[in-house]
């Protein structure tokens, strides 16, 4: 528990909320394939063929192809062996305990399975950079139905895609419809409207902006955002990727944005968790709140009786624009996904399976069990979509670029040692950026950026 | 036959061992000095796999960090891509991370001279209910209540049901205004150190973390004590009773001196809590101004794609020696008595 607190949440380990009939169904269903898979127990051999669905080639010599798995609850695990089913290709699934995988992948990763489940950005082109994930650019040659955002998160530095992207949520601005209405507050699509909406909601007694940063992550979603309003897609990956300096003005110039808008954050942002914003805004004490989707994970229904109606009431809408240059391009939305290993046993039919994940029919067997999440696929089925999946996915799918957030998009390390405590010292005092920066870029200097 | 060389600490087990292995069959109960050679064989075995595994699991993994704290590597790449270079790690968390190694420290040394005044608040609970007032075990049951559970748990419990500004108990009783006991690092106390960039001092948060690890350290030496005092011969206070001392006295001079292996027990528990605190600091989400070295270690060693290995070990042996300083000072306290 811990150590999920200390850096932002996966896509797989939080999902949208889907209460209806359909989700009762796959529910029902993922307990039904659970005990089937709990049988054998973590190898849960798939049998190829099973899901109607469009058969990917065969692999090449019939062997199954292994595939590490981090999909270890319940629900996700039946819905990812239903995916595998429909890819056609037969695999053998070896399931670890998703936070284990991820504290383990270092290790995992020096003899790992053919294919396994990752993320995109800096965490995927750190260990294409190290050689350890193999490149499936003629996996993607064939791929149609990814918009160009996704390609270029499934991109390593050397220019060649090494990530077949599976499911994502985005990070956006939440509010309340039924306050927007109730006083008459418009979507703010510029940096000043976006202030103005803010001297009004002060004005209503709202505090304008709820804000966490419990754990050191929360606020980084802040930082990203004004950074790729205000300095582009490009600039934030090479200030990522630590080829900028942290003293440039550009840097400077994003901290001079924030502070124009820390007064209307919720004060001691430091100290309070995500849930505890999402829970002011939830009660309108807040107007609104800069998170992931899954900030509607906040309120569950199944404990208290006003919750489904929260849920059904929040909406979000796209960070405003600062710099008209780059407008509103940018998106971030961490993704979920597959690597293949550098030297896999039976590459042609770790390929065969990469090619048949990326398909429409892999993601909509899997969110026919697991309806929680957005699929990358641009052709998946989308009719079983709540109203903020829908919106999620064309946020997303008509994005320029798309970004995974500030700890998926450096190194870890370097987050969480050193971004994460600079941000905080930053809340707790901000008159002290240039210190603050200049530290922040001495230490910089002692990591190795891939 | 020689007289045994047997450190103190392995008596019970060797007589225990005696008792079992020798004694139903042979009939008579062979004396503890008269070792066969078959005792030594199962003493060697009793004493050399503790101390084999110890080895392994303990002196091994100390040395190999040692080493690695001289290297860079990003625990990804193959072993033989490990370089070594030098005090440069050193260098790194001395000059570079200043800002992070120092007031880490300095928490360290706060937490320890805290916890040596619960130990003294526990000792003193435990003098006081030992007086058999009325309700003693419902005392003792309230106060002693904390130590089942972890310290990570108590984190948890204090910074959502006390702490947390928006809903904590202490936040609706606190009269002035909710208060950031989680995520304020602001100092109260401040010193400023000659070599250093910003001054070390008391974070607000930290006082509030120490509150909770108070909580249930007092009840921790406080049931120890108790045990302690307990196992008193009755007849010593009796004696200084007669000699004309008051309860307190009598306390002071003559049992708290008899009670001489406790306090050293009580003494390095709570020295060891103090350095070793990381659970706590952790469930508290790591916030600024709470840093202690344990964070540190964790953070620069367990990170996903590529750990910083070096850095992580060398933090990691600053730790070491600071623990194996105090572990020698008293190795060599503890002989030095023995001896006189």
């Amino acid at each position: 528990m811990s150590s999920k607190s200390e850096r932002s949440p996966s896509p797989s380990e939080v999902g949208f909320h889907v209460f209806s009939r359909r989700s009762l169904f796959a529910a029902a269903g993922a307990v039904g394939v659970g005990l089937v898979a709990a049988g054998y127990g973590d190898k849960a051999s798939t049998t190829p063929g099973t899901t109607p669905g469009t058969a990917a080639a065969a692999a090449g010599s019939g062997n199954p192809v292994s595939v590490g798995s981090n999909y270890s609850d319940e629900k996700p695990k039946a819905a990812f062996a239903a995916a595998i089913a429909a890819t056609g290709v037969p695999a053998t699934i070896n399931t670890v305990d998703h936070n284990s995988f991820q504290e383990n992948f270092n290790t995992y990763i020096q003899q790992p399975d053919d294919v396994m489940t990752w993320f995109a950005g800096y965490r995927m082109r750190a260990f294409a950079a190290k050689g350890v994930v193999g490149d499936i650019s003629d996996v993607w040659a064939k791929f149609t139905d990814f918009s160009d955002g996704f390609k270029k998160a499934s991109t390593a530095n050397d220019g060649k895609q090494y990530f077949v992207p599976f499911y994502f949520y985005p990070w956006a601005v939440h509010y309340r419809k039924s306050l927007f209405t109730e006083k008459g507050y418009a979507i703010p699509t510029t940096w000043d409207e976006f202030k103005a909406l803010c001297d009004k909601m002060k004005a209503d007694g709202i505090t304008p902006l709820a804000a966490a940063n419990d754990g050191n992550w929360p606020q980084m979603g802040m930082f990203d955002m004004i950074n790729m309003r205000t300095n582009g897609y490009d600039f934030h990956v090479s200030l990522m990727a630590g080829k900028e300096s942290w003293t440039d003005d550009k840097v400077k110039n994003v901290f001079k944005h924030w502070a124009e808008i820390t007064p209307y954050y919720q004060p001691d942002a430091n100290g309070r968790t995500w849930q505890d914003a999402a829970t002011a805004l939830g009660k309108k004490e807040c107007g609104m709140y800069l998170l992931g989707t899954f900030v509607t994970d906040n309120f569950d229904p199944s404990k208290d009786s006003g919750a489904q109606a929260i849920i059904d009431d929040i909406d979000f809408f796209a960070f405003p624009a600062i710099d008209p240059a780059h407008g509103q391009d940018a998106v971030e939305a961490p993704i979920d996904g597959f690597m293949m290993a550098a030297k896999p046993k039976d590459e042609a039919g770790a390929k065969a399976l990469l090619g048949g994940l990326g398909g429409a029919p892999a993601i909509d067997a899997y969110i026919g069990l697991n309806p929680s999440v957005v699929a990358a696929n641009s052709k998946a089925k989308t009719d079983g979509y709540s109203a903020l999946q829908k919106k999620s996915a064309e946020l997303v799918g008509s994005a320029k670029q798309i970004s995974q957030f500030l700890d998926r998009d450096t190194d870890p390390a370097f987050a969480s040692e050193v971004v994460g405590k600079a941000l905080a010292d930053f809340l707790a005092d901000n008159s002290q950026v240039d210190s603050i920066l200049s530290t922040v870029e001495d230490q910089k200097k002692t990591y190795t950026f891939e | 036959m020689s007289i045994p060389v047997v450190p103190e600490d392995v008596l019970p087990e060797a007589v225990l061992a005696d008792d079992a292995l020798t004694a139903p069959r042979r009939g008579r109960r062979q004396r503890f000095s008269q070792l066969s050679r078959r005792d030594k064989g199962v003493l060697g075995v009793m004493v050399g796999i503790p101390a084999l595994v110890h080895i392994l699991l303990v002196w091994l993994p100390a040395i190999f960090t040692g080493i690695l704290s001289f290297a860079k590597w990003d625990n990804v790449r193959p072993i033989d891509t490990i370089k070594f270079v030098g005090f440069q790690n050193y260098w790194t968390i001395f000059t570079i991370f200043d800002s992070q190694l120092f007031p880490a420290l300095f928490n360290n040394f706060v937490l320890i001279v805290w916890l040596f005044i619960c130990s003294a608040i526990g000792v003193l609970l435990a003098y006081l209910l030992d007086k058999g007032i009325k309700g003693t075990r419902l005392y003792q049951s309230v106060y002693y209540f904390p130590v089942v559970l972890s310290l990570a748990v108590v984190g948890f419990m204090w910074k959502s049901v006390m702490f947390s500004r928006d809903t904590g108990l202490l936040n609706k009783l606190w009269p002035g205004g909710p208060i950031d006991f989680v995520g304020d690092q602001k100092k109260i106390i401040t010193f400023h150190i000659p070599f250093l960039d910003s001054p070390l001092g008391l974070s607000r948060n930290f006082a509030a973390l120490l509150i909770a690890m108070a909580w249930r350290h007092i009840g921790y030496i406080m049931v120890l004590y108790l045990a302690g005092l307990k196992s008193v011969d009755p007849s010593l206070r009796e004696a200084a009773a007669i000699d004309g001392c008051t309860d307190w006295q009598s306390f002071r001079r003559v049992v708290f001196p008899a009670l001489r292996p406790i306090n050293v027990v009580v003494a390095v528990i709570t020295v060891i809590e103090a350095l070793r605190a990381y659970d706590i600091v952790a469930a508290l989400g790591v916030q600024r101004g709470t840093e202690v070295m344990g964070t540190l270690v964790t953070t620069a060693l367990t990170g996903e794609g590529g750990g910083r290995v070096g850095i992580g070990s060398a933090y990691g042996m600053v730790l070491f020696l600071l623990c194996i300083g105090f572990i020698i000072w008293y190795v060599i306290n503890n002989f030095r008595e023995q001896d006189t």
